[in-house]
Formats: structure tokens, C-alpha cells, sequence
């Protein structure tokens, strides 16, 4: 089995307002095509470890390993490569470009990364689109279309550079029963097919149930 | 380059998307830059036309001998009162001759010389315009007309006839127009002449001029250099002026010292004799700089702000563009871009705008007595003006999307993403 994630004795303090050790000793790892998700209390420090593990926050001790390579101490512009090519993410909020079309959206990470052409990029887009039956709402503004729809196209987002894992913040947080049912069943789909790690923070037991394997947190540690 | 691309395409998006914002904030630079360019060039109009009134048609340096007392009297050189304190009363002037000695070679010599544009010789004589009954006290000055003309601009001051009618006839005579008016003459009548000694020469009127200063024009007039020496009866060497023009009015200065030591002559040089005008000009110049600048710094501060407000309406953006993959400097570019564009675009319409004022104030009739040649506002069309404007409308805008770029670039995701 090979690793895709790997985080060792990660600490995190906040300092403001007062000292508050936010993680402690921190370790795990997540395997290929394995669906994880992230469970415990408000204020448990889960999301806090999943914008350390994401490398946008780079305020911790420890070390993080994303496929193999040792992220801990890089510079932001490296950083941004690595998110842009081996993560990608969906949140609780939609989190789309209010002003471009839903296909620009999908498209914005593969232009970044620069790897492919034009034509590959919007066709590649498309076929994440279609995956996620939303293709006919491509040429729509991203302001335009439905909460359900906006995360359904953010998961396309996150796939469109083919990322080795794909991170969640509450994904189904804001959506009502079926939208959530669905959104699960597509991460589940992707996890099975096509191999990729996921890794999800919830509040939803019930979500949480059907993922592969669950870390619960309390207190800043892994129970 | 990709990379550069995807980045003008978002900010065009952004840009376009608040395109009220957008244009209010390149209106603000299409003013500053419009105003810039007006002002430069009907400045710059203003001070051509005051130059040309004066300086233009003023020799860079006058030559002609002077009348005045000998600077050391005979007991000077007397050598037992050498540390005597001498007192000499009723000092006269040394009885000299009012021509210039070996004036042809002189400026032949000059006219060799490479700083010196042309050297032309003038006879200046004094007599009286007799007309019918009339008598009118008269300066007439010999003139080579064509090199009047080609120098000094002379052919702008003639509101009727023209040089060439001068050149061509040797009795003609160039008439001032407050001359004309009081006599009652036009082109083409017959003047006459009374030289000092009395003697009576007639002339025929060629054409008419206005130099805008009417104690001239009411004395002025002007003839041929051989005409000028005939009513003198004077022979062909006599020449009393010779001024010359430069091709740099900086040489002026030392130019004329050398002559005035070298041929003991008296030459006057221009930034003598108009002190003033340069300092006017660059007093000018400055206000004019100073107005643009300002209006360009009120249009910097309000690309200022709008981008500022922009980056708080464009948080979530910003978060979203760093969690999937762009950097800080890429959002730094972002919005730094979006400022030049505003630039660029606010620029090139403020260059248009005020091309095309320019040409309605050049079109604005503008007459005056002073400046016969002129009949609308002088508006100066200078490609430098230009190329400053543009570069000062970019520059001003980058600094103004500096800072705000910058801050846009230290935004952190994390917080904007949880503190939803």
C-alpha cells in the first residue's frame, strides 16, 4: 500500500489571545483509495488539522508528507504547486468565482498548472462535468446555478488536475439530506473507481459511517 | 507567459464584471493624463508665441559701434599720476563714425564660423516720410531681406505684400502700418524720403508690416540695404548692424564677449536684453507640471481606493484562487494588472481626449493687435508630451495598485475560509 499522506507529531498553538496548544502530537496516514473521514466536537481542533494537512497553513511543528514528499518548510510558491497538483478541495461553503462560468471555474487550476492544452483543459473539464451530471450548466455563470450544483462543481474543480487526494471541509454541511446523499455517493464513486484518497471533515455521523475509516478527535488529539 | 495570461483573464473578468467601478476609476486617470497634455500644449503654445514676439525676432547678438566717452582719458596713461585720484569733468564722447569698419569680412568671418546660423548685415537711417503736405519723422533700416525673413522670421510681421516684392524692387520700401495709416497710404503709392541732409528720394510702397509694438510701426519701415546706403549717400561698405542668430541660443552669451574684445564693437546678446523671458518660461513650465501632477495623484488615490475596496469585496476569491493552487504573487499580479489596464486603457483615452481638445482650443479664434500673424489660440502638438503622459498615467497607477496588490498577496485563505 502506498502512502499518500503522511503527518507526523504535527503541534499547532495559537497564540492570539492567549497561548492555546490547538494540536498535539498529531500522527497519521492515509492510503491510496482510502476514504477517510475526520469526526469530533466544534472547537476540536479537525479543521484546524485539515488546513495544516491541505499546506495552506504553514504556522505548526512537525512534519507533513504529501506522496512522499516532505512538505514542512517549503516556500509559499511551492506550497501553492503542490495544492494546485496533488490537492484538490471541496468546502463547506461553494466557494466558486462568482463571475466566471461554471466551466471557467473547473477549468482555473488545469490553466495554473499549464500542463495541457486549451482544448485538452476544456475537454478534460467537461468530462468532470459529466461525471458529476452537470455538463449542460456549464456555460452558466457560477452565481447563477443552485447550492447542490455549486458543489457538485466544486468537486469537479477539485479533480480537474487528477490530484492525489481530495480534502474536504464539511462538504455536505450545508446541504439539505439529498443533496448530501449524493455528494457522499460521488466521493464514494471516486474512491472506488478511480482510486483516490479522501478526506473529509464532518459533523455527519451518518456520512462518517460509510467512509472506510473514521478518526475521531477530542481535545486536539486523536482518540 | 501561461501564466501571465490566465492572470490578465481573470483580472479582464473582474474588471468587466464592475465595470462602473472600472471606468470611474480610468476616468479619473483619462482626465489627469487630458489635462496634462492640454495644459502642456497650450503652455507650450503661449510661451512659442511669446518667444517668437520677442526672441525670435531678436538677433542672438547685436553688433554696431557704440557712441560713448573714451573709457581711459589721456591723463591715464600719464604715468606721475598713475596713483593720483584724477577727476576729468565734461568728458564727450570720441568723434567716431557710426559704421562698422570692414563689416564684409567681419561677417563673412562669422558666417564661417559653425555655431553661427547667419550673420546679415543692416543700415540704419534716420529721415522723414514726406507725403502731400505731411511730414513724419522715420527710421529706415537697409535690410537683406530674403535672410530677415529666413532668421528672423520677418515675413511673419508683413500683413501685406511679402519679401520677395522687397527683394525684387529697389526703390521699394516696407512701410510700417501706423505710418501708413497716418499718411493715408497703401500698397503701391508713391513715399518720399527726406534724408538729413535734406535731399529727396522717392520710394514706392511694396507692402505693409505690423510688429505689434506701435511706437515701431509708427516710425518703422524698411528698404534694401543698397537703398538704405542710397539715402544715406553713403557707399557700399557702409553697414552700422550686423546681427547674428545662432543655432544655440546658450552660445550667446560668450560668443558675444569674444566679438566685443576681439573687433572692439559693442554686441549685445539676447539673454542680455530679455532676461526675463526665460525665467518666464520655465515659471510656466513648472505650473503647468505641477497642475498635471496634482490632478494625476487625485487620480492615483482613487484607483487607490476602488482597488482597496475591490480586494474587500473579492476576499472569497482571493481564498479560492490560493487553495487551488495560485500563489500570492499570482494574486499580487492579479490586482496589480488590474491597475495597469485601468492605466493603460484611462491613459490612452486621456492622450485621445486631449488631442482633441488641443485641436479645439488651436481652433478657437484669437486675434490681436500685438500678434498679427496669429489668429487662434497657439496650441503645441509635441510627441513628448505624449510619451511623459503615458508613462506618468502608468507609473501612477502601478503604485496606486501596489499597495493593495501587496495586501491582497498576505491575505491568508485559512481565515477567510473559517470565518464563514
Amino acid at each position: 500500500m502506498n502512502t499518500i499522506l503522511e503527518a507526523k507529531n504535527i503541534n499547532k498553538y495559537f497564540r492570539d489571545p492567549v497561548l492555546f496548544h490547538a494540536l498535539k502530537n498529531i500522527s497519521f496516514n492515509i492510503t491510496k483509495g482510502e476514504f477517510v473521514s475526520i469526526m469530533g466536537k466544534s472547537g476540536c481542533g479537525k479543521s484546524t488539522l485539515l488546513y495544516i494537512l491541505s499546506t495552506m497553513d504553514t504556522d505548526y511543528d512537525g512534519e507533513l508528507y504529501i506522496d512522499g514528499e516532505l512538505t514542512s518548510g517549503k516556500t509559499n510558491d511551492e506550497l501553492a504547486f503542490i495544492r494546485n497538483k496533488h490537492i484538490g478541495f471541496v468546502f463547506q461553503f461553494h466557494y466558486l468565482l462568482p463571475e466566471f462560468t461554471v466551466l471557467e471555474n473547473v477549468m482555473l487550476p488545469a490553466k495554473k498548472l499549464g500542463e495541457k492544452s486549451l482544448e485538452e483543459i476544456e475537454h478534460d473539464a467537461i468530462e468532470k462535468l459529466k461525471l458529476l451530471h452537470i455538463d449542460d450548466q456549464a456555460l452558466k455563470l457560477a452565481s447563477r446555478i443552485s447550492g447542490g450544483q455549486k458543489q457538485r462543481v466544486s468537486i469537479a474543480r477539485s479533480l480537474i488536475n487528477s490530484p492525489s487526494i481530495i480534502m474536504g471541509d464539511e462538504p455536505t454541511g450545508n446541504l439539505d439530506s439529498k443533496n448530501a446523499e449524493n455528494v457522499f455517493n460521488i466521493f464514494q464513486e471516486l474512491s472506488h473507481q478511480q482510486n483516490l484518497s479522501l478526506l473529509i471533515v464532518t459533523h455527519d455521523e451518518e456520512f462518517a459511517n460509510k467512509t472506510d475509516r473514521i478518526i475521531m478527535m477530542g481535545d486536539g488529539h486523536i482518540i | 507567459m501561461n501564466s501571465f495570461r490566465i492572470i490578465l483573464g481573470i483580472s479582464k473578468i473582474h474588471l468587466i464584471s464592475r465595470i462602473k467601478q472600472t471606468s470611474i476609476a480610468a476616468l479619473g486617470v483619462t482626465f489627469g493624463i487630458s489635462a496634462f497634455i492640454i495644459l502642456m500644449g497650450f503652455m507650450n503654445g503661449l510661451n512659442g508665441l511669446l518667444d517668437g514676439l520677442i526672441l525670435n525676432r531678436t538677433p542672438h547678438i547685436h553688433i554696431y559701434n557704440d557712441i560713448k566717452p573714451s573709457e581711459n582719458q589721456p591723463v591715464a596713461y600719464f604715468k606721475d599720476f598713475s596713483e593720483a585720484f584724477n577727476v576729468v569733468h565734461s568728458v564727450k564722447p570720441k568723434q567716431t563714425q557710426k559704421k562698422i569698419h570692414n563689416a564684409q569680412p567681419l561677417i563673412n568671418y562669422l558666417n564661417q564660423n559653425p555655431k553661427v546660423k547667419g550673420a546679415i548685415p543692416q543700415v540704419t537711417a534716420q529721415g522723414f516720410y514726406i507725403s502731400g503736405s505731411q511730414q513724419l519723422n522715420g527710421m529706415i533700416t537697409g535690410i537683406d531681406a530674403l535672410a530677415e525673413a529666413k532668421l528672423f522670421n520677418f515675413d511673419n510681421y508683413i500683413t501685406e505684400g511679402n519679401v520677395l516684392d522687397l527683394k525684387n524692387n529697389v526703390n521699394g520700401i516696407l512701410l510700417g502700418i501706423g505710418v501708413a495709416k497716418k499718411m493715408s497710404l497703401k500698397i503701391g503709392d508713391r513715399i518720399q524720403i527726406a534724408n538729413v541732409n535734406g535731399e529727396i528720394i522717392p520710394l514706392k510702397i511694396v507692402g505693409l508690416f505690423q510688429s505689434g509694438l506701435a511706437e515701431i510701426d509708427n516710425t518703422q519701415s524698411y528698404v534694401n540695404v543698397k537703398t538704405a546706403q542710397r539715402i544715406l549717400s553713403e557707399s557700399e561698405n557702409y553697414i552700422t548692424d550686423i546681427n547674428v542668430k545662432l543655432f544655440d541660443i546658450e552660445d550667446a552669451v560668450p560668443m558675444s564677449k569674444f566679438i566685443a574684445n576681439e573687433f572692439t564693437l559693442t554686441a549685445i546678446d539676447i539673454k542680455t536684453a530679455n532676461a526675463q523671458f526665460e525665467t518666464g518660461t520655465s515659471v510656466r513650465n513648472l505650473i503647468s507640471y505641477a497642475v498635471s501632477i496634482t490632478l494625476l495623484l487625485v487620480a492615483g488615490f482613487g484607483i487607490y481606493n476602488i482597488l482597496n475596496m475591490m480586494i474587500y469585496e473579492k476576499m472569497n476569491d482571493i481564498a479560492i484562487l490560493k487553495a487551488t493552487g495560485f500563489s500570492g504573487n499570482d494574486v499580487k499580479r492579479i490586482f496589480i494588472s488590474q491597475a495597469v489596464i485601468i492605466g493603460i486603457v484611462g491613459g490612452i483615452l486621456g492622450l485621445i481626449l486631449g488631442y482633441l481638445v488641443s485641436r479645439l482650443i488651436d481652433n478657437i479664434p484669437f486675434e490681436t493687435e500685438a500678434i498679427p500673424n496669429i489668429t487662434t489660440y497657439p496650441v503645441v502638438y509635441n510627441y513628448v508630451h505624449y510619451i511623459i503622459a503615458m508613462l506618468f498615467a502608468m507609473i501612477s497607477t502601478f503604485i496606486a495598485g501596489y499597495l493593495p496588490a501587496q495586501k491582497a498577496k498576505n491575505i491568508d485563505p485559512v481565515e477567510i475560509i473559517r470565518g464563514q
